[in-house]
């Protein structure tokens, strides 16, 4: 049974940069037209290199940013404009866990009182009853009661990761998005921050999206996976399938390029050429510059997502071999 | 033939010991990998031994490169050594080059200090060494300055660096860690196909496993302080015989097979001005028993080759890692 | 001319304009002039003549319309005190200034940024603290206070220095090091920070591992990257050549543009007060002009920004 939670239609943003007084403003497409839909109690990976826009689409689905065009529909109602009273509202069912921890805690208050900061925010409880909602929550992110007084400053990484999602937790959010949430922290911790997701995500039927340039860890904990490349998803499906047999020429260059134990090097796809660029972006298909297949008509032709073996995919190669095996 | 030798390198900040005795050869065109999680110590050893870390560190043992010992020698000694014997690269790529200086300079300053070459003779030489660590168009761009560069390319220009004074080693640290997916593969392989030219021996610090494997011939795995394994990098990964080389092994989410759980080691590294008593990994470890937890376990070599510190290996028969077709990776 | 260039002049003259403007509505809110320089006994009708005269009785828009159609022909209106031109009272000024706050300046530099960078190459040692000792005393002692005392030891007590006047080069010694030594405080103290900040980088690291002997880590490429702050500071200092000498001057009787603000001011002396902020502006607008210069000189990645303008 799938339900659509939150789906994004023709996303687009940009920034404008800013040249000075006799400059002349330009401007950067960070995300170029993506659509999406999020299903309730899925978990759906974002993959890509830094400069796809990867992180932005995640900010726009939390009606962080406002889109430059295009729109975001929660629950099939548009998402009201920042900062209003009614997206304030729908904030306390939709949270951002971000990379940094130590970022995101205040240095000056304890892990219990920042973990109850929402009851407060949101009303949702006081007194006796919100500390007893925090000790709940520090248990079931696998804290101590004893680190309750502590400061930021105290834990370790991995325990400070726990306090945000703790805290994000604490309004009892339907959507949760992941922002390279556990890309600090060392293989040992991550392993466990990453269970500690799964395990909240099952108990709570959460729906997250789950942004991380770890093409393993994504596919530990994603039922479904988009890969982004300057600003436009370029592959869209199930984890299982993407990952066995990636077919867009970007992803199999994604897949291929993560070291393998004991494997060494030759297998590889070496992607030649520079990591995407979005304020130079390539005519046609974004990534024909270092494709291997590309030819003339990739540098022409922006390809569209269609579905091709049980994925979604962008490329003017495969659809061509598509309808050739059609 | 090991040429790099070092034997009970300690070093100690402010009077707390990060580094507890390290023992180490390193052969002629030999790839060690040095593997662990963040505070382990293996980028301290590095900076010890060429003495590049603050002057408040106190450092203990010995360093030897050809027989010519490194810890305590006078300031000039350890210069010629650095750039010229050994050289080192960064995880940051982009503040390890200075910002006000083109990147052809910064190749030529080596070229000048360890081959001598000066004016044309180094200009060319460093195109030469830009055009072999593969930016293109170098004879135009020797005279931008780094921040021109991308992180992979900065990374190249600090590998033509490198490779200005014709060293026998080169100590990779964390080169990858800072860039993205497919610019780290284009830069380990650029890396072993060097090796494979030039015959220099080269040290690879990671937290990344499988970058290690890939491009090494043996791996040594630190913690706190201590080198707990070491092995041939098949042996290794084929069959970790610590506790803690399994749990780092386990806790990795595969690429292919199972999506289930994945398998933490539970607990976090210690801090090292409370490191417990005994085995540093003994809270962490599933089949610690009380001598580990009174007594810290000396490397020994073990039956299958490789050294080991531990008093409960992890059975030498479980295979670890099977590909798909059922070979043992 | 580069188009950043323009941008940087053009801004430069609206700083001006405004300082102007500002000047020029304070100076007619804050008194009448002709009360102060007639004094409080003079007759009725010669100040209505005064008044007359320098077109005081105007509304004040039509003075500032006056006054900026005045300026646009480069002429600064005339003293109303000495009825000589406004403008060269201050310039005949400004080379006795000048000859206190250039050798300051140069003191500045010459012992503030070594000690500093000696400070922070030696970081911990008994240097370093003395270093941050004596710079902390240097730019929290207010001048005044450190000329009068130096006026006591030296003039009074030692009669080694002479304790005001301009007649000979005795008669500068004391009034630039009273300038100098906070300078000082502040440029050791900026510089050590701005080195020890430096030597942290991971280009450092890299220039030593790459076996550059210490002194070219130094020189080469730590002291380049170092002079990017220490600019800004100097540019300051630069900046208040003209200006910063007021209660120095006064200290001493040195018959500066310090001087000459003070009497001005206090004579209501609108055309004078005028030019002078004048000048001070135009020189700290310089001033600020030669940082941006030499950042682009230093810093390639700023140079670069700029490129793309």
């Amino acid at each position: 049974m799938t339900a659509l939670l939150l789906e994004a239609r023709g996303l687009v943003q940009q920034y404008d940069t800013s040249r000075g007084l006799f400059g002349r403003a330009t401007s950067v497409r960070a995300v170029d037209g993506v659509d999406l839909q999020v299903n309730r109690g899925e978990i759906l990976g974002i993959v890509g290199e830094s400069g796809s826009g990867k992180s932005t689409l995640g900010r726009m689905l939390l009606g962080l940013e406002r889109p430059h065009d295009g729109q975001v529909l929660w629950q099939g109602q548009p998402l009201p404009a920042p900062y209003s009273a009614a997206w304030r509202s729908l904030r306390a069912q939709m949270q951002l866990i971000f990379q940094d921890p130590l970022a995101a805690l205040d240095r000056r208050m304890t892990i219990a009182d920042q973990i109850g900061e929402p009851f407060i925010i949101h009303g949702l409880a006081k007194g006796a009853e919100a500390m007893a909602k925090v000790a709940g929550l520090m248990a079931r992110v696998g804290l101590r009661p004893d680190q309750a007084g502590r400061y930021p400053h105290e834990l370790s990484g991995g325990q400070r990761q726990r306090v945000v999602i703790a805290r994000a937790l604490a309004s009892s959010p339907r959507f949760i998005v992941c922002d390279e949430p556990v890309s600090a922290l060392d293989v040992s911790i991550q392993a466990q921050v990453v269970n500690l997701l799964r395990d909240l995500q099952e108990q709570s039927d959460l729906t997250m999206v789950f942004i991380s340039h770890d093409l393993k860890v994504v596919r530990n904990i994603c039922d479904r996976v988009a890969v982004m490349y300057l600003g436009r998803i370029v592959e869209e499906g199930p984890s299982d399938v993407i990952f066995s047999d990636p077919r867009h020429p970007y992803t199999q260059a994604l897949v291929s390029s993560i070291p393998k134990a004991g494997t060494g090097l030759s297998h590889r796809v070496i992607l030649q050429g520079e990591p995407p660029n979005p304020a130079a972006r390539p005519t046609g298909c974004a990534f024909h510059p270092r494709c291997g297949a590309a030819d003339r008509a990739c540098a022409l032709e922006v390809p569209v997502l269609e579905l091709n073996r049980g994925r979604l995919t962008a490329c003017l190669k495969l659809r061509a071999t598509g309808a050739q095996a059609a | 033939m090991s040429f790099i030798s070092i034997q009970g390198l300690t070093v100690a900040f402010d009077g707390t010991q990060v580094l507890h005795g390290i023992d180490l050869e390193i052969g002629r065109g030999e790839a060690l990998g040095l593997v662990g999680e963040s505070g382990c110590g293996k980028s301290v050893t590095w900076l010890a031994a060429l003495g590049l870390l603050p002057g408040k560190a106190r450092v203990g043992g010995s360093v030897k490169i050809d027989g010519e010992e490194l810890i305590g020698a006078s300031r000039t000694q350890v210069e010629r050594v650095r750039g010229k014997r050994i050289a080192m690269i960064f995880q940051d790529p982009s503040s390890s080059l200075n910002p006000v200086h083109r990147v052809g300079r910064q190749i030529m300053e080596s070229l000048t200090l360890h081959r001598g070459l000066k004016g044309q003779a180094a200009k060319a030489e460093a195109i030469r060494l830009m055009d072999l660590v593969g930016i293109p168009s170098a004879a135009t761009r020797i005279d931008l300055y780094p921040h021109e560069f991308s992180g992979g390319q900065c990374q190249r220009v600090m590998i033509a660096m490198a490779l200005a004074g014709e060293p026998d080693l080169l100590i990779a640290d964390e080169p990858t860690t800072a860039l993205d997916a497919t610019i780290q593969a284009q830069i380990l392989d650029l890396l072993s196909q060097i090796r494979a030219e030039t015959g220099m021996a080269m040290v690879l610090i990671s937290h990344d496993l499988g970058a290690v494997s890939a491009v090494c011939d043996r791996a040594a795995v630190m913690y706190a302080g201590r080198i707990v394994e070491m092995n041939d990098t098949a042996a290794l990964f084929s069959a970790p015989r610590h506790p803690y080389t399994r749990g780092l092994f386990d806790a990795i989410p595969e690429i292919d097979g199972d999506r289930g759980r994945l398998k933490p080691i539970h607990g976090t590294v210690p801090d090292p001005r409370a490191l417990p008593q005994g085995c540093a990994f003994a809270p962490r470890c599933g089949s610690a028993d009380t001598r580990c937890h009174t007594r810290s376990p000396e490397p020994q070599a073990g039956r299958e080759g490789g050294l080991l510190a531990c008093f409960h290996p992890v059975a030498w028969a479980v295979p670890l890692m099977t590909s798909p077709q059922g070979i043992p990776a | 001319m580069p188009k950043f260039i323009l941008a940087k002049l053009a801004r430069a003259f609206l700083t001006i304009m405004m300082v102007m403007t500002f000047a020029f509505i304070v100076l007619r809110l804050s008194g009448d002039p002709a009360q102060v320089l007639l004094g409080p006994d003079a007759p009725l009708d010669a100040v209505i003549a005064f008044r007359e005269r320098w077109g005081l009785n105007d509304p004040i828009w039509k003075q500032y319309l006056a006054y900026l159609t005045q300026i646009m022909r480069l002429d600064f209106g005339v003293s109303m005190r000495s009825q000589t031109p406004a403008i060269n009272l201050v310039l005949e000024r400004v080379p006795a200034t000048l000859a206190l706050t250039i050798p300051a300046l140069i003191l500045k530099l010459g012992i503030g940024i070594p000690a500093g960078v000696y400070a922070a190459l030696h970081r911990g040692s008994l240097a370093d603290r003395g270093v941050i000792m004596l710079s902390i005393f240097g730019f929290t002692i207010p001048s005044f206070v450190l000329g009068l005392v130096l006026v006591l030891i030296f003039a009074v007590s030692l009669t080694w220095l002479p304790s005001g006047g301009q007649d000979t080069y005795w008669h500068a010694v004391l009034p630039i090091i009273t300038l100098s030594i906070g300078g000082i405080g502040i440029l050791a103290r900026f510089s050590r920070s701005a080195m020890i900040e430096v030597l942290g980088q991971p280009y450092i690291r890299t220039a030593m591992s790459k076996g550059l002997p210490w002194r070219d880590v130094v020189w080469k490429h730590a002291l380049p990257n170092a002079a990017v702050p220490i600019v800004t500071l100097v540019g300051f200092m630069v900046g208040a050549l003209i200006a910063g000498a007021v209660v120095v001057e006064s200290i001493f009787a040195w018959p500066g543009v310090g001087r000459l603000i003070v009497i001005s001011v206090a004579n209501r002396d609108l055309a004078v007060v005028q030019a002078l902020l004048l000048v001070i502006a135009a020189s700290m607008v310089i001033a600020n002009l030669l940082v941006d210069v030499a950042y682009g000189l230093l810093d390639p990645r700023l140079r670069s920004k700029r490129a793309a303008h």
